[in-house]
């Protein structure tokens, strides 16, 4: 998959489909809600979770205001610990680079660590075409892979698949890839991780060539950082004899010690625990432990127009934690498919646009829209990205980007408002109206929202292409105006 | 022009708005250093809750116990792998030892239990950080077996993730294990054990 899904409806289109998915919207609420309050207790222990924001915040605008700098420092520190450094201008460069490293070792298959990075790319895929397998190895990646699926949240990929539908993935798929699911698999979870265990273990065994994003890279040792819950992270950075590190530009921090801000922040803001089971940290080659290759491939793929964009430039501290996808209610009730794109939820709203340029894409253009600019995001977000701010700017972009082209009904209709609204007398005479066409269009034409609301269908153009994405209240058949002249006076 | 000189050029040409003479110190950061303050009795008694708050089993001794300590938590592990420059004062009589002198990977699965020491241990998250040195075996030798039996003595506590961070070697490679392998991806359910060992006991001595 690339950047975005391939063939993907634009956000209003996915979403009426997933708003509809009542499983889907099940587990969605569930998960949000429960990893909301795991945050909410292990933020509310420490006293100086401010300080850590801010200092998180400003570490990262130090970083990215002299990227530059760092990112050869980073070059420099990885080469003397005896890593190689790759550069990559875009996707199709990193995949390359990772396919040519794994034809040199003539092997078939990869073992990979959960990485967005990866995902962005598209190099299962590029792999895939290249005649190498990749094996996905987080248990949720996994799941998606063997479904043929789509990721559906940050951190928990599969949270769209209840455990009846794992195991029948696990059984019918296992097979075809490997070790087979024992026959009397249940749906327990604990039954189905072991199942992913020992399904696993043997490709662990096997694979020479491993895979991983990482979650921080320090410009001043060259230490990457990969953290994580179930182990196979470590397994693929610790057993296979090559390790290949895909790297986005803008996870550099400058020193060590500014580790600590960090992994004392993603946890809890992430999985809502004190500390992720496993963080390991690395630099380039350890003599007799672990792989004896390492590279490492630096990639923009966009991540540079993003700097240059002065108010979205923020966007590059984010850690991807998804605190901001589990407080957003848009996300909550919608997922992580209708965005499209790897990169969901508000972050996803504002990263994807910036990376791939607005103004050429129905799908990423509407991304920024997907928002109520209720600001929740901010407010959870450990690196301080003022998400409503930029999704504001970027809705000006994308007005610009359209401007001078012919004027869309809804500009039309904006017009015709906003020289209605002006004037009480036009108000007065325009809500008499809508109470009589309510009248009228309560006789036909409607049909009922989630929740037994009773709203009008898609109405004629040239306001279907407004209506398809909003459900539209049945107009009240008296006005407030009208009801306070009759009513109000005698109330008083 | 080679990628690597693209890539650069993109990030000083998107960086036209910082003034040229701006330095990395010109972007405050302001941020508490980590704490001097010695630790309390207290402190070791909360590492030993929150340890076991990630399910892992903590047991506390003296030092005087720590072999005898040892033997129950290893019962149920039939081979064990110690690493090569394990103290020789920690090993118990019992299972059958293996020393770990690049054991290849297929022999390290075949082992269950593990036994090493740790560089420190972080109060506030319960975590056991190894940096891999004497005692603490290689990477793979904590992660294949599925039980890990770790000692740590309590004047190797720290307080916090800063005080942790200062008294690392950026040189070395760490793991840094808070409970056992544990997976929520499934229906939200927390389950212990995907990967990684199962099984994490940690012997608390002094
Ligand atoms: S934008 Fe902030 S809250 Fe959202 S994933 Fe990134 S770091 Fe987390």
């Amino acid at each position: 998959m690339s950047a975005t899904f391939v063939g993907m409806p634009t956000f209003p289109v996915a979403a009426g489909t997933a708003l509809a998915d009542s499983q889907l919207r099940r587990n969605l609420a569930h998960a949000t809600s429960t990893i909301r309050t795991k945050r909410a207790e292990v933020v509310r222990e420490v006293d100086a979770w401010e300080q850590l924001r801010v200092a998180g915040a400003t570490l990262k605008d130090r970083t990215l205001r002299h990227l530059d700098v760092y990112l050869e420092q980073l070059e420099t520190a990885l080469t003397a610990a005896g890593a190689t450094v790759h550069w990559a201008r875009d996707a199709d460069e990193a995949n390359r680079i990772v396919v040519d490293i794994a034809r040199l070792h003539g092997t078939d298959e990869v073992v990979k660590v959960k990485s967005m990075t990866t995902a962005e790319i598209g190099l299962n895929d590029a792999l895939e075409a290249a005649g190498i397998h990749a094996w996905e190895t987080d248990l949720a990646e996994l799941i998606v892979q063997l479904g043929d699926d789509l990721p559906s949240h940050i951190l928990v990929p599969a949270i769209h698949r209840n455990r009846a539908e794992i195991r029948e993935i696990f059984l019918r798929e296992m097979e075809r890839v490997g070790r087979p699911a024992p026959a009397d698999l249940t749906d327990a979870p604990l039954e189905l991780a072991a199942a992913a265990r020992d399904h696993l273990r043997e490709k662990f065994l096997r694979a020479r060539v491993a895979v991983s994003g990482a979650n921080f890279a320090v410009a001043e040792t060259g230490t990457l950082a990969v953290v994580e819950s179930e182990g196979n992270g470590r397994m693929c950075l610790t057993l296979p004899e090559v390790l290949i590190s895909i790297v986005g530009i803008e996870k550099l921090l400058p020193t060590w010690a500014d580790l600590d801000v960090f992994l004392q922040t993603l946890p809890r803001s992430s999985t809502g625990e004190r500390m992720n089971p496993y963080t390991s940290l690395w630099s380039g080659v350890t003599p007799g432990d672990g792989p004896q290759q390492v590279h490492v491939v630096l990639l923009d793929n966009g991540r540079t127009d993003v700097l240059a964009d002065t108010v979205g430039r923020q966007a590059l501290r984010c850690i991807r934690c998804s605190a901001c996808l589990n407080i957003c209610p848009v996300y909550e009730r919608t997922g992580g498919h209708s965005y499209g794109s790897v990169y969901p939820g508000p972050i996803g709203a504002i990263l994807n646009p910036m990376m791939r340029g607005v103004g050429q894409d129905a799908q990423l253009d509407a991304l920024p829209y997907a928002s109520s600019l209720c600001g929740a995001c901010f407010d959870v977000c450990p690196v301080r990205i003022d998400i409503p701010e930029v999704l504001v700017h970027l809705r000006t972009k994308v007005v610009d980007a359209h401007r001078g082209r012919r004027p869309t009904p809804q500009d039309l209709v904006m017009r015709a408002a906003s020289w209605t609204l002006a004037s009480s007398a036009r108000t007065a005479r325009s809500t008499r109206l809508a109470g009589l066409a309510a009248r009228v269009l309560s006789r036909r034409g409607l049909r009922s929202a989630p929740g037994g609301r009773r709203v009008l269908g898609a109405l004629p153009r040239p306001a279907a292409g407004w209506s398809g994405a909003r459900d539209v209240p049945l107009p009240p058949a008296e006005s407030f105006r009208s009801w306070w002249s009759r009513a109000g006076r005698d109330a008083r | 022009m080679t990628a690597r000189d693209v890539v650069l050029a993109r990030v000083r040409r998107a960086l036209r708005d910082v003034p040229p003479e701006e330095t990395p110190a010109d972007v405050e950061v302001v941020r508490s250093g980590p704490s001097t303050a010695p630790l309390t009795p207290g402190h070791v008694e909360l590492f030993a809750e929150r340890v076991a708050q990630y399910r892992a089993r903590v047991v506390r001794c003296v030092p005087d116990d720590l072999v005898a300590t040892l033997v129950p938590l290893l019962e149920d592990v039939s081979t064990l792998l110690v690493p090569f420059d394990l103290p020789r004062g920690l090993r118990p009589a019992g299972p059958r030892h293996i020393e770990d002198r690049q054991l290849p990977t297929g022999e390290l699965d075949a082992v269950d239990g593990v036994l090493t020491t740790a560089r420190l241990g972080i109060v506030e998250t319960g975590t056991i950080v190894l940096d891999h040195g004497p005692g603490q075996g290689r990477r793979a030798a904590t992660l294949v077996p599925d039980i890990h039996v770790c000692v740590l003595w309590a004047d190797q506590l720290v307080a916090g993730v800063p005080e942790a961070i200062v008294n690392l070697d950026p040189t070395r490679p760490h793991t840094w294990i808070s409970g056992p392998s544990a997976t929520s991806d499934i229906e939200l359910e927390r389950v212990e054990g995907v990967h990684g060992p199962r099984t994490l006991r940690v012997v608390l001595v002094g």
